[in-house]
């Protein structure tokens, strides 16, 4: 290319810009990595950040997805003035009347102790309760069997227990091989069963649960509800929740409690995306504090790469190779932090959610705006470095005082 | 027989440098340096002699006066137009060799046309046979960094000749070398004069000087004789 003096115009091919960008960062390794850093932690936290909310909402909402969200609790009111109230005895029978529900399952409490013996001394009671349960309790919260099997109309019957999971781990008891036994209310009750953690019912965990059947016939219990598990149908969950007080108890509605497990699961779900705002926010913040860091790194560069910049207008640099060739610099170095961060990103990602058991769910919009982030971050850190070097004249540059 | 080309011709340049009073370096300089010559410019230190380097190396525009270099008079070219002319046209010694460190000498010497839009593969081919004449053949793959002072500005020179400017310009180029390298390197700079290289050796030291067919010796930013003056016209 010739201008209009006939000049054949300083030309740089692509390959020897990229060399000539990569002197700065191959003759200073250890500052351009440490430089990078702060672009590497903000990228991280980034990628970490928008991984983890992802894998763990996309958790919860699995989770919300295999237990439902058409399950209803009903309990006894336990407000002031209202005494230790319990359901009435028709509850179960006039909740199944109603007409979108599907399932319903009574749970009563049962006044008695639970030991992995009968020498334990009975002060040492171990937090658990007995519940009393219909046999279709555990499909009802779609809870599943860690061992053995649950109570079914046989075993509903006779001096058989299934545990609830902190139940049994509080017991002691791992495993119901070898007839394993525990003394329930001044009686042997034979372990049938160890359930895992019951999400929608978490209070069921720390229960010895028995038949009805047998908890009438052995523990003295007088068939009452104090909770009703509902299962309507998922169209019509909001219009069950409201009719549900007056049906069990049309005297008292007031006194009844209608909830639902699923709204917990949910507001955390909320929750977590308020605290991924927050985290976002710091990541970014730390993307700025790298991209100050890399500005300065690289303002120090041209002021003691002076002389470089001198010799290369002397060997015939325009102004913008010199440009390019620092903001490029720049570029490159938030690039390499970048991709670092990615990394870094991915890997405590993956990490934290084989611990947690979850599925490795990265967005997309995570890498590739991590990526875009440094890249512009680092354009914008470069640009004033090297409208510096670019402006520095070849006898400035050059003179060695 | 008539005189070879000016490939250098300054007339009435001053140079100042703004200041309280101005500094005036240059004070009305004319020169001719004709292509095939070996010129030493001498005066003692502050005289302007570097001031002067940058002016005829396009490296700094005269505050009066006209510079044309290779035929180019600079008054009219841009600062992209004076990149461009240094890129194939001058080239540079310095008393502190400015290579690259951390390269090969064979990569500093071939970025002597590095914004020549020379390919890469043939620079280094030219670049190896020029560390072949200076006597670095078994050099070239070495850092300058772990070379000799003497070694390294003879991989300085070679960059400077690499394309065959038309005027090699050379600021106390043995101005850091001990008195056996120095020799080296003036003989060097005789030997590539006698194959055609234009060359301008600017020193302080008037033995030096004294060693090149042609002295000029500044004093307070003037020209204070030339021989090519009292000899033969121009
Ligand atoms: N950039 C500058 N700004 C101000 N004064 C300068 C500058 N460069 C050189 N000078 C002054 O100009 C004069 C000539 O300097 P110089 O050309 O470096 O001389 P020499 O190379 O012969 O020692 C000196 O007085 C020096 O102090
Ligand atoms: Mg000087």
């Amino acid at each position: 290319m010739t201008d209009r003096n006939g000049i054949v115009r300083s030309r740089l091919h692509a390959g020897d810009v990229l060399r000539t960008a990569t002197v700065g960062l191959r003759t200073r390794k250890m500052r351009a990595a440490l430089s990078a850093l702060g672009i590497t932690i903000g990228i991280a936290s980034l990628v970490a950040v928008l991984g983890l909310s992802d894998s763990s909402r996309s958790d919860l909402l699995t989770q919300l997805d295999r237990l439902g969200t058409n399950l209803l609790v009903v309990q006894a009111g336990t407000g002031i003035g209202l005494g230790n109230a319990e359901l009435p005895d028709t509850a179960a029978v006039m909740v199944e009347r109603i007409g979108p529900v599907e399932d319903v399952a009574a749970v009563g409490s049962v006044d008695a102790n639970v030991y992995r013996s009968d020498l334990v001394p009975s002060t040492r009671s171990g937090g658990i309760s007995v519940s009393a349960v219909d046999t279709n309790l555990l499909d009802t919260l779609e809870g599943t069997v860690a061992e053995g099997r649950f109570l079914d109309e046989a075993s509903a019957a006779y001096p058989t227990v299934v545990l609830g999971s902190i139940a049994a781990e509080r017991l002691g008891i791992a495993t119901i091989a070898d007839g394993q036994l525990v003394w329930l209310g001044d009686q042997w009750f034979a372990v049938i069963g160890i359930l895992d953690p019951l999400e929608l019912a978490g209070s069921l965990d720390r229960s010895a649960i028995v038949g009805a059947g047998a908890a009438e016939d052995y523990l003295g219990f007088d068939g009452v509800a104090s909770s009703l598990y509902v299962r309507t149908h998922p169209d019509w969950v909001d219009g069950v929740m409201g009719v549900l007080p007056a049906t069990v108890n049309p005297e008292n509605p007031d006194q009844v409690e209608v909830s639902r497990p699923t709204d917990a699961l949910e507001a955390r779900a909320a929750a977590e995306s308020a605290f991924t705002a927050l985290f976002l926010g710091l990541g970014v913040v730390a993307l700025i504090v790298g991209g100050v860091g890399i500005a300065n790194v690289m303002v120090i560069s041209v002021l003691e790469r002076r002389s470089e910049i001198g010799l290369r207008r002397a060997l015939g640099a325009t102004r913008r190779h010199v440009a390019l060739q620092f903001l490029l610099e720049a570029l490159m170095l938030a690039l390499a932090g970048g991709l670092g961060g990615v990394l870094l990103g991915v890997g405590v990602t993956a990490g934290y959610s084989a611990l947690r058991g979850w599925d490795v769910l990265i967005p997309t919009v995570a890498w590739t705006g991590g990526l875009a982030a440094a890249l512009v971050i680092g354009a914008v850190a470069g640009l004033y470095p090297a409208m510096r070097a670019a402006r520095l004249s070849p006898t400035e540059a050059l003179r060695t005082t | 027989m008539t005189a070879p080309e000016a490939v250098l011709d300054l007339r009435g340049v001053t140079k100042e440098y703004p200041g309280t009073p101005p500094v005036r370096a240059l004070r009305g300089i004319d020169l001719t340096i004709r292509s095939g010559e070996l010129v030493g410019v001498v005066g003692p230190s502050g005289s302007g002699k570097s001031t002067l380097l940058h002016v005829m190396g396009t490296l700094d525009r005269p505050t009066a006066g006209d510079v044309h270099v290779a035929g180019y008079d600079i008054s009219r070219l841009s600062d992209r137009d004076l990149s461009a002319v240094r890129a194939r046209n001058i080239g540079f010694v310095f008393q502190q060799f400015h290579l690259l460190d951390g390269y090969t000498a064979l990569d500093n010497v071939a970025d002597g046309l590095l914004y020549t839009g020379m390919s890469a593969a043939d620079r280094r081919d030219l670049a190896a046979d020029t560390l072949g004449r200076v006597g670095l053949a078994h050099r070239v793959t070495h850092a300058t960094s772990k070379l000799s002072g003497g070694e390294r500005q003879r991989v300085a020179v070679a960059r400077a000749v690499l394309g065959r400017p038309a005027i090699v310009l050379a600021d106390e180029p043995t101005g850091n070398l001990d008195s056996t390298s120095s020799d080296a390197i003036v003989e060097l700079l005789e030997e590539l004069n006698a194959e055609g290289i234009t060359l301008v050796v600017i020193t302080h030291n008037p033995e030096i000087a004294a060693r090149f067919p042609r002295q000029v010796s500044l004093l307070d930013g003037l020209v204070e004789s030339d021989s090519a003056a009292a000899g033969v016209g121009r």
